[in-house]
């Protein structure tokens, strides 16, 4: 029976990630937990909510992260600096369900993970309702690291692929869940002016693999690089832009970010 | 069985972007270390270029003062750039020449394994860039401009703590940006498979040879190799051969910096927990939510918050031990060899020497240590003399 009730448990925290992509093209935007500090994290996620955000992606800040750029990494500063820790965060978390069922993904690295103990860490997850978890740092071949976990508690591994990835696509697409993250571009996160690589033939490799949404992340920033990529895409993953705003205003960020979402939104509408 | 551990140690904990990069690594290495043609071109570098085998003394004053154990430095200090990192870049470069790229990146503390990395891609004439932290930079300054000398471009890493771990954490940032004619030497055993298997072979040159060299010396295996430990090249290079001996003592000194007890060191097995980091799990100085700790060390080439996954292991099965040395211990080991045996030690090495000098007076007579010279202290005078209180510059 209470296996029974864990199936149906998981086929609604399954639906919710996919859900996000039911009502046309998906924009989901990055902000690192804690920076500016904590308070102004948790308006910024209610204010992206209602501007139209599909899926929140919550950066747990780690020490050194390795996949970000400059904007990401200065962040993730900030937030340890203002003495951001991840029982912190999931505490923010309870207190954001009070007022939205926003769908939030955490968006962090293996070893804040594992150190927290990964059973602790994801139980906590769906004590608080998150949906799924990215780890950069996880590649397919070591998931076994916090995949069980994630099943035991109905949290999605979200699954990335890169311009590198080739033949390992479909390997990755078939197991993968929720979404897959395509990464537009070489390097690590951080704004671009153009996006070279072939976004088509990645998402077609997916979804040959499984019929499962794409979208896409990293060098994102403008709402016309946005249209162009919801085209070829479910969803726009957007970081560092809405991080620089972050960075410019401080704890004036939240009337900004919130434009800057709505407007995106707008844009991959159309 | 996952590919690349130790126990439970090391595996492939990287971006998606820089996966099949280590895995076309990986299959190259499987290839040409049993290519024979390769395994020739390699041993003639080591003969004809780098001046192997290199010696291994006795040091008879330092034996006679101590009053203990009979003491034999291996002096890899003598290779051509002046420590063991050659070993491994050469290794490392000659491979990539044969996977096809044109260039080589590299991390480096005090700027050995930038040096080793710069002269192995001036030789086979590869194109060359080495990350450094800003503090690093600082307190190695020769060495910079070595690098530059030797033709590569130098970059000043000024993230997180600016030393060795921003050095890693940049030159991997710059793989993922460039990887298709790009070959990253790594300059330690550790990182993702297959890095700590591959520099763990170039190196265990080292202890092959002090095998044959201490049978004909003293016709029998030593009691204790001792070598200092960052990431633990030197100090697995030495290990290797060994490891199946169970009579020899493998003993590995970390930098305890200010000293174990201190927030300012860099003793990792002493002081860190299991973590995953820089591609492998492995011990880390780290906190209770995994962030990694500012570790700090006099030397540069120690001052890292991990150890390899190799090392990992052997301590978590008791093969191997672990000990804190602090800065002043190894200072004071490092003028100690100079005056001694006329041999000044890279400050990493003096790590090694110092706890020599506590074990080897306990130590019978007939027993033998054997420490891992593993570089010259050329590049640390200055530095020295700073702490010292004697302000030249280089």
């Amino acid at each position: 029976m209470s296996q029974l009730l864990r199936d149906i448990e998981e086929l609604i925290f399954m639906s919710r990630i996919k859900q996000i992509f039911a009502n046309g093209k998906a924009f989901i935007p990055f902000v690192t937990a804690g920076d500016p500090n904590l308070e102004i994290t948790e308006q910024l996620v209610l204010a992206m909510a209602e501007a139209g955000a599909d899926l929140i992606e919550l950066g747990v800040p780690f020490s050194d992260p390795v996949s970000e750029g400059l904007a990401i990494q200065k962040a993730d500063e900030r937030a340890l600096l203002a003495g951001t820790t991840a029982d912190k965060i999931f505490d923010m978390v309870k207190r954001i369900r009070k007022t939205t069922d926003v769908p939030l993904a955490f968006m962090t690295y293996i070893n804040p993970i594992f150190v927290y103990g990964a059973d602790k860490f994801l139980s906590n997850c769906k004590e608080c309702n998150m949906d799924a978890v990215i780890v950069p740092d996880l590649p397919f071949e070591e998931k076994d690291e916090i995949l069980p976990y994630c099943e035991k508690y109905g949290i999605d591994l979200i699954s990335l692929i890169a311009p590198t990835s080739k033949e390992r696509i479909s390997m990755i697409a078939s197991q993968a869940q929720g979404f897959v993250y395509c990464v537009s571009s070489m390097g690590v996160t951080g704004v671009r002016n153009e996006i070279t690589t072939d976004i088509t033939q990645m998402v077609s490799l997916v979804k040959a693999a499984q019929d499962i949404p794409c979208a896409i992340g990293f060098g994102i920033s403008t709402p016309e690089q946005a249209k162009e990529m919801a085209q070829k895409a479910d969803g726009v993953i957007v970081g560092s832009a809405i991080v620089e705003i972050v960075a410019q205003y401080g704890e004036n960020c939240v009337k900004p970010v919130r434009d800057y979402v709505f407007a995106m939104k707008q844009a991959i509408s159309q | 069985m996952k590919k690349g551990r130790f126990g439970i140690h090391g595996g492939q904990f990287l971006p998606e972007t820089l996966m099949n990069a280590v895995i076309e690594l990986e299959e190259a290495y499987e290839f040409y270390s049993k290519d024979e043609a390769f395994v020739k071109e390699l041993d003639e570098l080591f003969k004809n270029y780098t001046g192997r085998p290199s010696l291994l003394y006795y040091a008879e004053k330092m034996t006679k003062d101590l009053g203990g154990a009979k003491i034999y430095l291996k002096r890899e200090d003598l290779n051509h750039t002046g420590a063991h990192k050659i070993n491994n870049a050469l290794g490392q470069a000659l491979l990539a020449k044969k996977m096809g790229k044109t260039r080589v990146i590299a991390e480096t503390g005090a700027g050995q394994h930038g040096v080793a990395t710069a002269t192995a891609a001036a030789l086979m004439g590869m194109e060359c860039e080495v990350f450094m932290g800003k503090e690093d930079i600082e307190r190695q300054a020769l060495n910079v401009y070595r690098m530059e000398l030797l033709g590569s471009k130098v970059h000043t890493v000024t993230s997180g703590t600016q030393t060795l771990k921003d050095a890693v954490n940049e030159t991997l940032r710059e793989w993922t940006s460039r990887v298709s004619d790009t070959h990253y030497i790594l300059g330690s055993v550790n990182g993702p498979h297959p890095f700590p298997t591959i520099v763990r072979d170039f190196q265990s040159v080292i202890g092959k040879e002090v095998r044959s060299q201490l049978q004909e010396a003293e016709g029998k295996l030593p009691d204790v190799l001792l070598a200092c430990v960052g990431g633990g090249s030197n100090a697995i290079g030495l290990f290797y051969d060994f490891i199946g001996d169970e009579s020899v003592q493998l003993i590995g000194c970390e930098a305890a910096g200010l000293g174990a007890d201190n927030p300012k060191n860099a003793a990792t097995i002493t002081n860190g927990s299991v973590g995953i980091f820089h591609g492998m799990k492995s011990y880390f100085c780290q906190d209770e939510y995994g962030q990694i700790a500012p570790v700090y060390s006099i030397s540069a080439g120690l001052d890292y918050p991990g150890i390899g996954p190799e090392h990992a292991n052997l301590y978590d099965s008791g093969r191997a031990k672990y000990v804190p040395v602090t800065d002043a211990e190894a200072v004071e080991a490092f003028e100690y060899l100079s005056k001694m045996e006329g041999i000044i030690p890279a400050i990493e090495s003096a790590h090694a020497v110092s706890y020599a000098c506590k074990l080897a007076p306990k130590m019978d007579k007939d027993q033998i240590i054997v420490i891992n010279l593993s570089g010259r202290g050329d590049k640390d005078v200055a530095a020295i003399a700073r702490y010292r209180g004697v302000d030249i510059y280089e």
